[in-house]
């Protein structure tokens, strides 16, 4: 189980490869990134994500081992970075290792719900006009927990 | 204790942190506080249901305790993925 937070950007295929080659015995692995959207089409300038430093590694620790005592998964993995990001670069990743991809894919989406909520970052949107709008949290993200 | 803040209740407030002196018994009782001394705090803290607590760097609740605590932070509902 790794978990990472850092200002740098990431390679993509070189931590989904890696990964892979650490857990080649798994059978079934999942990866999800997730991508600064340019939610207003043309508008965004950047995304600044603020984090709080001395609770954000224990809260995404605490996040991933929760996946790894809940499913059958030989390993897990979450990058998320801080720091101001321009649209289409990567925000962060998840990526587990199973035997069978249910686990795997249930993991995957347990990590997600529970980092959209549950990990202390906030986006903070500029725009180009100069605006900055605070990315509001979702009604829908909270009730997502409830799944599991 | 400290008192930590992030996002737009940092802007609000107008600091990222501060030391405070204070007896109260509870959070709840802490906002109270905070939000009688000046105008900046009262906004910060005109809507605790948009807000989110954490004690020593755990999530919490308004009516935790506040014995032998020596960091709040305040945000609001975290935004992460």
């Amino acid at each position: 189980m790794r978990v990472s937070v850092q200002e740098d950007r990431f390679e993509l295929g070189v931590e989904a490869e890696a990964f892979a080659q650490a857990n080649n015995k798994s059978g079934a692995i999942v990866t999800f990134t997730g991508i600064v959207r340019d939610a207003d089409q043309g508008g965004l300038v950047a995304m600044e994500i603020e984090h709080y430093p001395g609770m954000t590694l224990r809260a995404l620790t605490d996040i991933a081992q929760s996946a790894m005592d809940r499913w059958s998964l030989g390993d897990a993995l979450v990058i998320h970075r801080y720091g101001r990001l321009a649209p289409g670069e990567q925000i962060m990743m998840v990526a587990t290792a199973s035997r069978h991809r249910k686990d795997a894919f249930e993991a995957a989406e347990f990590l997600m719900d529970y980092l959209k909520s549950r990990a202390p970052f906030w986006k903070k949107e500029i725009l180009a006009d100069g605006a900055e709008d605070w990315v509001a949290s979702k009604d829908e993200d909270e009730t997502a927990l409830t799944r599991w | 204790m400290d008192i930590l803040y992030f996002a737009w209740v940092r802007e609000r407030i107008g600091v990222p942190r501060e030391r405070i002196e204070s007896s109260a018994v509870t959070v709840a009782g802490l906002v109270e506080e905070l939000r009688t001394r000046e105008d900046r705090y009262a906004a910060a803290f005109a809507d605790l249901s948009a807000l989110r607590v954490a004690l020593d760097q755990e999530l919490s609740d308004f009516d935790a305790p506040l014995d032998g605590v020596r960091e709040v932070a305040f945000f609001p509902p975290m935004t992460g993925g």
